[in-house]
């Protein structure tokens, strides 16, 4: 079959591989999701987008090592995932600061997990240099009850880069937080990668949020059953920032793209309906945006009307 | 604002106190119930020196009443205040001596009852298997009164002082088995999680992330504790004998020295009071705001 072929072609080329992931709780009488294939390339980063209960944390935690899959595997650098590691950083949604512990200790707590034989001075040093990386070197010697939302997820995201993992998993890690707040981190975040060349799977709910950050966008569709339905390709230049991101007319293709996808075909594709080997799509190439399809689109069928819907209002 | 509701709140407390002090002055002033000596007869005065009341007036009006006026108590509480670490025998020590031995009783069983409960109370909190398991025996054992404990003690420890400490033992381990394990069992899933990721050893998990989350929780557990120690100690004392704060009130009881036993119940509330505040500081030291 020409899907096999493509899947044994790209697995040397890519860093993370999963292949038919299936996880179905007990009691439930169809798994949450099954046949999950994609993969993910060195210094790639990828957002994953789908509708609560469509078992995307679950995959997070599974490549985490937090929990196991009914079936399938996961593969990373050739070898498969079994359990924790600290080759693979997670940062929680909800920040999962240890709150009796200052910025400093917190940070140090995982510089310590990874490189026990360090001094005290050495681990200090890295410590304040990613503490000074998230711009938090004036409240290092906060707990974090005296800080803000937006600190303690930098806090939190200072202390996955710490560790410097070969891949950083980001569960939600904006959700909590307002949208001035948001903006500000993704542009730190977006900087950090850009600097550090690091590999990230990250989960959001934000459509704007996915365009920004990611070079490929993965597409769930509805659990039960629910799939990696499609993936797309975010086409536009990787200098791209937030100022001018709306600027780019591949933009709203590439929003109105993900925002039909998750208001119309994501709930008929539940089921098991979707393709086990999602389709790589570049709506953002598409060179006449407003043609025949956008009449299957009921919900946006003007970019103005796409420009104000979020997701979370939808969703 | 606070400050002055503090204000008026020890204004408050004083007029309390002042209050109860006066109704206690009046309820103690000899009243007329004594009796002329000259109307009765030799056998008459004989009986009621038999009935506790003494109709020549020696000892004055306190004597009459039995309970002790506020003069009286004042000097019997300087006297111990004053000496309280005289030892003239098994049977009149010092205030201050008797508390020593009641103190030290408690913080031996305390402190064996932590060294049991604690960890424990891990092994429970962790496994849900051992906590179903020792649910049952927990259960039953739980509301046993510490006290109904010291006649197999005594028989099977053949000393009553280490019996002492065992009833402390035991009636101190519930709160802090119960409250470790459940602090133990409700430690965050996320702290948790992060420890895994980390490939943190069990035993950094369980001194770096189980217990200072827990610590809080278990804290609590030792402050109720010791608040039923302290409860216990008296009533095992009173039992036992020989020595402690609880034997000396049973003491001054036998002697009818009102004003000793109502010293030393103050003195109870007051030792109370002080363990409790030092173990409300340990737990404020130990409490993390999230």
């Amino acid at each position: 079959m020409s899907t096999e072929a493509r899947s044994t072609e790209t697995r040397s080329t890519e860093f993370l591989k999963i292949e038919g992931l299936a996880k179905t709780y007990p009691g439930a009488a169809e798994p949450v999701f099954d046949s999950v294939n994609f993969g993910i390339a060195r210094g790639e980063f990828v957002c994953i987008i789908g509708h609560s209960g469509c078992g995307k944390t679950t995959i997070l935690n599974v490549l985490a090592g937090l929990e196991s899959a009914s079936s399938g595997h996961v593969f990373m650098g050739q070898r498969e995932i079994a359990g924790p590691s600290l080759d693979r950083g997670v940062v929680f949604q909800g920040h999962a600061l240890m709150p009796w512990l200052s910025v400093r200790k917190n940070i140090a707590f995982a510089v310590r997990s990874k490189w026990p034989q360090w001094s005290r001075a050495q681990v200090d040093e890295h410590v304040e240099k990613y503490v000074a990386l998230v711009g938090l070197a004036s409240a290092i010697d906060k707990k974090p009850s005296a800080l803000s939302g937006g600190m303690k997820q930098r806090v939190g995201i200072a202390r996955a880069f710490a560790i410097q993992p070969r891949m950083l998993l980001l569960d939600e890690p904006f959700g909590a937080l307002d949208a001035l707040t948001r903006g500000t981190i993704q542009d730190e975040l977006l900087r950090i990668c850009a600097e550090t060349h690091q590999t990230v799977f990250m989960i959001t709910h934000d459509v704007d949020e996915a365009i920004l950050l990611a070079d490929r966008i993965l597409l769930m569709s509805n659990g039960p059953q629910a799939r990696v339905a499609e993936v797309v390709k975010n086409t536009m230049s990787r200098d791209r920032q937030r100022a001018n991101l709306h600027h780019d007319p591949q933009y709203y293709r590439i929003r109105n793209h993900l925002v039909d996808f998750l208001m119309a075909r994501s709930k008929d594709l539940s089921h098991g309906r979707a393709p086990a080997q999602p389709l790589e799509v570049s709506p953002g190439l598409d060179s006449e945006p407003d043609a025949g399809p956008s009449g299957a689109r009921p919900d946006t069928g003007l970019d103005g009307r796409a420009k104000i819907v979020p997701l979370r209002h939808v969703a | 604002m606070t400050k002055t509701l503090g204000f008026r709140a020890g204004l408050l407390s004083l007029l309390l106190l002042l209050l109860i002090l006066g109704v206690w002055h009046l309820a103690t002033l000899s009243g007329p119930a004594a009796a002329p000596v000259l109307n009765m007869t030799p056998e008459e005065i004989e009986y009621a020196k038999l009935l506790g009341k003494d109709p020549t007036g020696e000892g004055g009006g306190a004597a009459k009443s039995g309970f002790p006026g506020l003069g009286e108590m004042a000097s019997v509480s300087w006297q111990h205040l004053a000496q309280p670490f005289y030892d003239n025998g098994p049977n009149d020590k010092g205030v201050g001596i008797q508390l020593g031995h009641s103190l030290g009783r408690v913080a031996l069983g305390f402190v064996l009852a932590a060294l049991v409960a604690i960890p424990l109370g891990f092994v429970i909190g962790m496994s849900p298997l051992i906590y179903r398991a020792l649910d049952p025996f927990i259960q039953v054992l739980k509301p046993i009164s510490p006290l109904a404990w010291m006649p197999l003690a005594l028989y099977t420890i053949k000393d009553s002082h280490i019996s002492g400490i065992f009833v402390i033992f035991i009636c101190s381990i519930w709160p802090m088995l119960l409250n470790t394990a459940f602090g133990v069992a409700s430690v965050r899933r996320e702290w948790l999680n992060v420890a895994k990721t980390l490939e943190v050893s069990p035993l950094r998990k369980a001194f770096e992330v189980i217990l200072p989350a827990a610590a809080p929780t278990i804290l609590t557990g030792m402050r109720i504790s010791m608040g039923i120690a302290w409860l216990v100690i008296v009533a095992a004392e009173m039992l036992v004998g020989g020595t402690g704060i609880g034997y000396f009130v049973w003491n001054e009881w036998n002697n009818l020295s009102l004003p000793n036993v109502i010293f030393a119940i103050l003195l109870i509330g007051v030792v109370g009071m002080l363990l409790d505040l030092m173990f409300a500081r340990l737990q404020k030291a130990v409490t993390y705001v999230d």
